[in-house]
């Protein structure tokens, strides 16, 4: 009885194995790459907890406990990162919220065609480029010398140059300014996607009625796409920790003098591995950033589905 | 008869205000789209113009004179730049070639709804999107572990090779669109696995594996994340990062009070002023001039994601 069962068991395993061997073989090469580029790292966070030494190699690298979290957030450094990586979020989030929508609002209105595609068209055009790009266009626009805009200063309201690259109180403005012209093009797409798909019947009907302009968008359009900025507001909140590494380090041209305003975790990581060498600071500092952002994620989705589950991750 | 009239002209009032506030999101909409597009044209125009129109006026829409001088040092004395365009273009190619390769097999193993590990690969790369180890580790397993610094390979395999989110995207467009009893029948007549996916499952699986091939070449021709963090000879860097240190090294030296000589012999040989934004209408203008013919792919593709399948 025992033995047939194993024979069974076995003629199973080797049957399945004769039908997806061949098709295992096909996921070896991403699941190999995975394992390589996302979960190694994962397990890597170890080195926070080490005082990592190249010349003994990383395992083989002393362990020194919380130390390295006890140096980082007795620094003001976790201080100034963390402040600097939530507020500069909320006002991404915000500022681009308000703009994506209402230019998605807008641009359905727009009864031509050709004229509706050419809009649409430009908007992206930012999200697609590099930051390096946009690093040369902000600078060709500020620095302090030849940049479009002290000339504008100079010129029309008889102002004195500002040399931008090392007053830190300008950045927020400039960041958020960026930012928002870099990604509002791509979450309009995503919103006037989302109001297309509202039934046209709603729309008919409220003409009927004779409902003006303002009380379509105000009682259709924009209730109809409640859910989606809802979600995608929910999960840009879940990534509250990150911050696009490109932003920061491009836009500023990585200048130290005003990292009161700029230095976000992601920079200071970079910083703290590339430039300054503190491995256990900087391996410190991104686990506290991965293991917070990993908390948000569950707990955005979590609302997430509660508020509309169709469009929960998971 | 009044009653009518008034109608009439409450209609046509109507139609009057439609019209204005037509005609306002049209100067909105306009003005919008100019601030997406002027940034680039004021490059051009930079790029265009005389070196020493730009000294006098600083960057402006007018220049007073323009030259070609800034192109034509950019592809006759500089190979630096013709060897980082060289390198961008080889990277592009074969790693959008070997992710769209690896990213669809994997893909389609996870769609295929009799495969008894799919749900477990399909967590495997799902959970790549919600935890990472961050920088450090993903660092030191790439410099010291697999010791790829100054290599081609560091530019195409690191985090660019493979998204798992694109991955779960083609998964489901292959579930919903490639006919299981078409595979089936094939492997009863006697196709192997690898000859169903080749001639069967990506011939039908065209528009996602353009759109995501799209979106792939993209990131590699953006990239200059990876070039900064392991490269360290200035060889074998990418155009996007060699037009990122063009701009902050001169900047530092213009910052710097205490520019010793060697800097200063080093400024000399620095693109100038055109001829930097010279070279980023050289980095951005391919993107530019086929975006009209990929556009409609690609505001497909932002739209992929938010949909689910």
């Amino acid at each position: 009885m025992i033995d047939s069962v194993v024979y069974k068991k076995k003629s199973r395993f080797k049957r399945n194995f004769q039908r997806y061997g061949v098709i295992s073989l096909m996921a070896l090469p991403g699941v190999l790459y995975l394992l390589i580029n996302n979960y190694l790292p994962m397990f890597g966070v170890i080195v926070a907890f080490k005082n990592v030494n190249y010349a003994k190699g990383i395992l083989n690298s002393p362990w020194v406990g919380l130390d390295n979290f006890k140096f980082l957030f007795k620094s003001t450094d976790a201080f100034i990162m963390t402040r600097n990586t939530i507020l500069y979020n909320i006002a991404f989030i915000s500022i681009g919220l308000v703009a994506s929508v209402s230019m998605a609002i807008l641009l359905n209105e727009i009864a031509h065609a050709k004229l509706y595609k050419v809009y649409q068209s430009t908007f992206i055009i930012p999200y697609m480029v590099s930051y390096t790009i946009v690093g040369y266009i902000v600078f060709a626009l500020l620095s302090p010398d030849r940049g479009f805009v002290n000339s504008v200063l100079s010129t029309v309201f008889h102002k004195g140059a500002v040399n931008w690259y090392t007053e830190p109180k300008y950045w927020p403005f400039i960041l958020v300014f960026v930012n928002t012209w870099k990604n509002f093009g791509y979450a309009c797409v995503i919103y006037l996607a989302s109001i297309i798909s509202i039934d046209t019947s709603l729309f008919e009907a409220a003409k009927i009625d004779g409902a003006n302009r303002w009380q379509n968008i105000r009682y259709i359009t924009i209730p109809g796409i409640k859910p989606i900025i809802i979600t995608l507001t929910l999960l840009s909140i879940g990534r509250i920790f990150y911050s696009d590494f490109g932003l920061f380090y491009q836009v500023t041209l990585n200048s130290g003098i005003i990292s009161s305003t700029t230095s976000v975790i992601d920079i200071y990581v970079y910083r703290a591995l590339m430039n300054t060498g503190e491995i256990g600071m900087a391996s410190a500092a991104g686990l506290y950033q991965s293991s917070v952002g990993f908390v948000l994620i569950l707990v955005a989705n979590w609302v997430v589905r509660k508020v509309s589950n169709e469009n929960a991750l998971f | 008869m009044s009653t009518v009239i008034t109608t009439s002209t409450k209609v046509k009032k109507k139609i009057v205000v439609k019209k204005i506030s037509d005609l306002w999101i049209h100067i909105i909409m306009t003005i919008v789209s100019c601030m997406c597009i002027l940034p680039f044209i004021l490059i051009f125009i930079i790029s265009i113009s005389d070196e020493k129109m730009v000294d006098i006026q600083g960057y402006s829409f007018f220049p007073l004179k323009f030259s070609s001088a800034a192109y034509t040092y950019l592809f006759n004395d500089s190979s630096a730049i013709v060897r980082a365009y060289g390198i961008t273009i080889f990277v592009t190619i074969v790693g959008t070639t070997v992710s769209l390769l690896i990213g669809s097999m994997l893909a389609y193993v996870i769609s295929r709804k009799d495969f008894p590990l799919k749900n477990i690969l399909a967590f495997y790369v799902f959970f790549t999107m919600l935890f990472n180890g961050g920088l450090v580790p993903w660092f030191l397993v790439y410099s010291h572990i697999l010791n790829l610094n100054d290599s081609f390979l560091a530019l195409i395999v690191p985090n660019l090779l493979l998204s798992g989110f694109n991955v779960l995207i083609m998964r489901s467009f292959f579930s919903n669109n490639v006919e299981v009893s078409l595979i089936e029948a094939a492997y009863l007549d006697g196709a192997g696995e690898f000859r169903i996916f080749l001639k069967i499952v990506l011939p039908l699986s065209l528009p996602v594996l353009a759109t995501i091939g799209l979106f792939t070449t993209l990131s590699y021709w953006n990239d200059w994340f990876n070039s900064l963090i392991f490269m360290n000879n200035n060889k074998n860097i990418s155009l996007q990062y060699l037009m990122t240190k063009a701009l902050m090294n001169i900047q530092f030296l213009k910052t710097s009070q205490n520019a010793t000589t060697e800097m200063g012999r080093i400024a000399s040989e620095m693109p100038s002023e055109t001829v930097r934004m010279a070279m980023a209408i050289v980095g951005v203008g391919p993107i530019l001039l086929a975006y009209p013919f990929f556009q409609k792919y690609f505001i497909r593709g932002l739209t992929i994601g938010s949909v689910k399948g």
